[in-house]
């Protein structure tokens, strides 16, 4: 029986099951810049347990020349190293698929699968007999295996060689094994696995300008731009990577050349209290602060956040969403945050959050909310997730405008005071909400004023009168509609055809979903997609579900919660809506939404049989 | 009395200080604790001393959590900003404020609830820090604006209002500041201006975290029989030792001694009155191991140490330590933080 041969070029996935703490990952993202280097876009994902060493770790990497950077569903080639979920992988191969794995100690039939292609290489033992060390027989064993992959998938051997150069610059010790092991792979599999797998690389003209960067580096890296001064934070993952990008950007770009003096202060917290206490601080005192947390963080800074909302005090928050409490599935990601970040605290609160589909838009809605936190004297929430923050993502350059100034917000000075202008610091003098704030220390006899959570007047003083309290929560309702102008606006992509069908999605959804309206539209099937890069909603998004019969909505969670809030806050018929939901943990496939939205749209399109009426 | 308004008018012929401010501009808005509340004796020694000290009102930052105590801060400095944060939360906030203008005097003003309690973990840390404040804990062992539970700081053995007893051992805030790393750490009571002043001025003036527990009787919630804070309590051990003059209920207490003296009030150690030793004239505040001793030695014999115990000579803050910018962070602005658009390119192009 002849077995189907996948044969694609540069465009497959390919997956390496490997043992965390094994040294793979060095090896693993070696492959995946190799690629970038012959102009292959690619889009690597880390999908790891809550540990340091033993438990399964895997590495998928989507090649793909036309430039899906998300995850497409499938495997075609699976790296298998870890014997622990053999079976498991396995089972991911699509069939014509093939399996590399080490054939050091041979393995029964059954343990193999009939419908792909078996490819095996003696790496331990070629790796035993080059090294002695045992530390150096595991690392150079992936190495080993890079150089064969190299060369079954066409890998050009010398972009791979200026890679491990670059990575070991200055540690020449360590270069000339690396490339020795590199070798080894190389012969090995030019000798004996000629032609094995159809999946090719082929040099292409695909990248162009765009960098590869992690989310969460981007998203520091738009605070040190946006102005940020004071970071609070405590360690959390997929979120801790945030501070630590801002403290090594910081260290670069931040201290002053004259004094060797420090333009931003980072203080790794007690805890998440003490974190988003020191930003509350901070932006009460008018510096730009943030913190950098996920879904347990937001639950412990929940109090502080409400009195932010309350005392009206910029805060910005980054919350880098995961897969719900505890350990294990949290290392996974999720969009499972929205509800309790919009609705975050106790009392009637309503927050501003805006989602960022890669790392682009991680810097620079990491410094437009910095000054909308400012404009709008509220906290502000960055949801990215752990797929968009801990994944290096090809995206485009990042880019700054000199001439941008940033939005300190109404802040009125001692000039102004002195001038006779009015200062009640919780009135509204402009009708958008928002009143003026004056920082402490500002003038010695006018603009004082002593900041509460709900018991004030619009002078701020002490007050319990009823009608006291309802005119400040209106006028925070009218801030917050208010936003909805300022904050940035839903992306539409058309059909090439005319749609009755909508969709809307958003954040790390983006690339999957770009892949599966082309997958779809191949079908015959159209969909108008609407990115929401905000909340609170403007109000395109509910002209956009009014002119479609049906609108799915795509999220990575189980409750459909950007649904509920489209019900609750764009006043949306919940029958217009169909959910699309992915909540296993690992990121949103191409192959998934399109089946999902395939099958419900022609469940849709059956037209009920007409009855006769003349019966 | 909370509801006839301050006159605003000043005579013209109140004395001013160096900064050209009469005692009446340290004033806040009336209090609204009970009548004789200990707190307000410590917002009235808040007021002589940041008076004396000559410092402008308005570049003072008082920040406050939840509690009696933490509603003082709308009693004193009313030019000044204001700040009642979350229960317990105070010290973070304090820290974020201080990051963001290191040109203010920061006060924080806490209870024992707040601290000790709620609060144990951010008091213990912002120590650890030195944040550049003066942190002031007015401490009466039971929490009064739930009326009447025990706080961390409640002596084990006494009796709340509604008939429970403590069987947890009190926190020592004195000795935790002084593990934790405060470097400047003092003990008083409120109704001991002569002491309390002097001391709340040279916390102010310490370039570092400067802690200070105030022992101020709560005149609502601990006066019943079985509390070891009650006026009757305290009345009645007040002759065995006969050393106090007693004060009539509601209306402040206040106490004079002497270096080295020992004398009885209304906050108590285990199984009696708190005995309160003002540290003798020679003592060493430099030495914090000494500090901590004297401390430890105090409490076997049932006292508690008031006065400076410790100082630390070379003292520096959270700002010295992260090596921040002289300027307040709050003044800088692109031109001072934003790498710009050069810099930026040359980033994108190493991340190809």
């Amino acid at each position: 029986m002849s077995v189907k041969r996948i044969e694609a070029v540069n465009d497959f996935v390919i997956k390496f099951a490997n043992v965390n703490g094994s040294g793979s990952a060095s090896a693993n993202e070696l492959f995946a810049r190799a690629f970038l280097r012959m102009g292959i876009p690619v889009s690597p994902r880390n999908i790891f347990p809550s540990n340091i060493q033993g438990l399964p770790t895997w590495y998928e990497v989507r090649v793909s020349e036309n430039g899906w950077l998300g995850r497409r569903g499938g495997c075609d080639l699976m790296v298998a190293m870890n014997p622990q979920t053999w079976a498991q992988d396995l089972k991911e191969i699509d069939p014509g698929g093939y399996l590399f794995y080490d054939n050091t100690k041979p393995l029964p039939k059954s343990r193999f699968r009939e419908d792909i292609h078996v490819v095996g290489m003696p790496l331990t033992e070629i790796s035993n007999s080059a090294y002695t060390l045992p530390r150096e027989r595991q690392l150079f064993k992936n190495i080993i295996g890079l150089g064969a992959l190299a060369a079954l998938i066409g890998l050009e051997p010398e972009v791979i060689a200026e890679l491990i150069g670059e990575q070991y610059k200055g540690k020449e010790k360590l270069l000339k094994p690396n490339l020795n092991a590199l070798q080894l792979g190389l012969n090995y599999a030019r000798e004996h696995l000629k032609d094995a797998i159809g999946l090719k690389a082929k040099r292409a003209y695909a990248v162009g300008e765009q960098i590869f960067m992690e989310g969460n580096a981007a998203t520091a890296l738009g605070c040190v731009y946006g102005g940020a001064t004071v970071c609070a934070w405590y360690p959390i993952t997929p979120s801790s990577s945030v501070a630590e990008a801002f403290t090594n950007y910081c260290s670069k770009l931040r201290v002053d050349k004259d004094t060797g003096k420090n333009k931003f202060a980072i203080i790794q917290a007690e805890d998440e209290l003490a974190s988003i206490g020191i930003v509350t601080g901070a932006g009460w005192n008018g510096a730009r602060a943030f913190t950098a947390t996920s879904g347990p963080g937001i639950s412990l800074m929940s109090e502080f956040i409400g009195l932010a909302y309350f005392a009206e005090i910029p805060a910005t928050i980054i919350d880098v969403q995961r897969g719900g409490p505890s350990t294990g599935m949290p290392t996974r990601t999720q969009q499972s945050d929205l509800l309790a970040c919009a609705y975050a605290s106790h009392g009637d609160t309503k927050h501003v959050l805006l989602f960022p589909e890669d790392p682009h838009e991680c810097f620079t809605m990491a410094a437009d909310c910095l000054d909308l936190a400012e404009r709008l004297q509220t906290p502000v929430f960055l949801m990215t997730d752990l797929d968009i923050g801990m994944n290096h993502r090809l995206c485009k350059p990042l880019k700054w405008d000199d001439a941008r100034r940033y939005d300190r917000g109404k802040v009125m000075t001692a000039e102004m005071l002195d001038a006779g202008r009015e200062f009640a610091r919780y009135k509204d003098l402009d009708g958008d909400g928002i009143p003026f704030r004056t920082y402490p220390g500002t003038h010695e006899s006018k603009g004082a004023y002593f900041t509460r959570g709900t018991s004030k007047n619009p002078s701020a003083i002490y007050s319990e009168a009823g009608p006291d309290y309802q005119y400040n929560m209106q006028r925070l309702l009218k801030k917050h509609d208010f936003a909805k102008t300022l904050v940035p606006k839903p992306l539409l992509t058309p059909s090439r055809e005319p749609a009755r069908f909508g969709a809307i999605y958003y954040g790390s959804t983006s690339p999957s979903m770009n892949e599966a309206l082309e997958s779809l539209a191949q079908q015959g099937i159209f969909v108008n997609a609407l990115r929401v890069r905000a909340f609170p909603f403007a109000d395109e998004i509910q002209d956009f579900v009014h002119s479609h019969s049906k609108v799915f909505v795509i999220e990575q969670n189980r409750d459909a919660q950007m649904k509920t809030l489209l019900v609750n806050e764009a006043h949306i018929n919940p029958a217009s809506l169909v959910s699309i939901l992915h909540y296993d943990g690992a990121p949103i496939t191409a192959r998934f939404i399109t089946k999902e939205i395939s099958e419900i749209a022609a469940a849709l399109n059956v037209r009920p049989i007409k009855r006769d009426k003349a019966a | 009395m909370t509801y006839l308004a301050k006159p605003r008018l000043h005579h013209p012929t109140l004395k001013k200080n160096a900064v050209g401010y009469t005692r009446r501009d340290y004033e806040g808005k009336v209090s609204t604790l009970c009548a004789g509340c200990g707190h307000d004796s410590i917002s009235a020694a808040l007021i002589e001393a940041f008076w004396q000290l000559d410092i402008q009102p308005h570049r003072v930052a008082k920040l406050s959590g939840i509690g009696c105590s933490s509603k003082t801060p709308d009693y004193f400095l009313g030019n000044s900003h204001g700040f009642n944060t979350v229960h317990g939360r105070m010290p973070s906030v304090l820290t974020g404020a201080n990051l963001a203008n290191r040109d203010l005097t920061y006060i924080g003003v806490s209870g024992d609830g707040d601290s000790a309690s709620i609060g144990l973990g951010q008091f213990a840390h912002v120590m650890r820090r030195g944040v550049n404040m003066a942190y002031i804990l007015e401490n009466n062992g039971v929490y009064g604006l739930t009326k009447g539970q025990f706080s961390a700081t409640a002596d084990k053995g006494s009796k709340a209002k509604k008939g429970s007893v403590n069987s947890d051992s009190p926190v020592d805030t004195v000795s935790l500041a002084l593990l934790m790393g405060a470097t400047f750490v003092a003990r008083s009571f409120s109704g001991d201006k002569q002491q309390l002043v002097p001391l709340v001025k040279a916390a102010i003036a310490h370039p570092g975290a400067a802690f200070i527990d105030v022992i101020s009787p709560c005149v609502a919630f601990n006066n019943h029989e079985g509390s070891t804070k009650s006026y009757d309590y305290v009345r009645a051990h007040n002759e065995a030792v006969n050393r106090l003059d007693f004060w009539p209920s509601r209306e402040a207490i206040t106490a004079e001694y002497r270096e080295g003296e020992v004398i009885e009030v209304a906050a108590g150690a285990e199984g009696g009155i708190l005995k309160l030793r003002k540290l003798a004239a020679d003592y060493d505040p430099s030495d914090k191991i000494s500090a901590i001793t004297h401390i430890a030695r105090a409490a076997q014999k049932g006292e508690v140490l008031t006065g400076l115990l410790y100082a630390a000579p070379d003292a520096e803050d959270l700002h010295a330590h992260l090596n921040t910018y002289g300027a307040a962070f709050n003044t800088l602005g692109a031109k001072e933080l934003c790498p710009g658009s050069g810099v930026l390119e040359r980033i994108n192009a190493s991340l190809r």
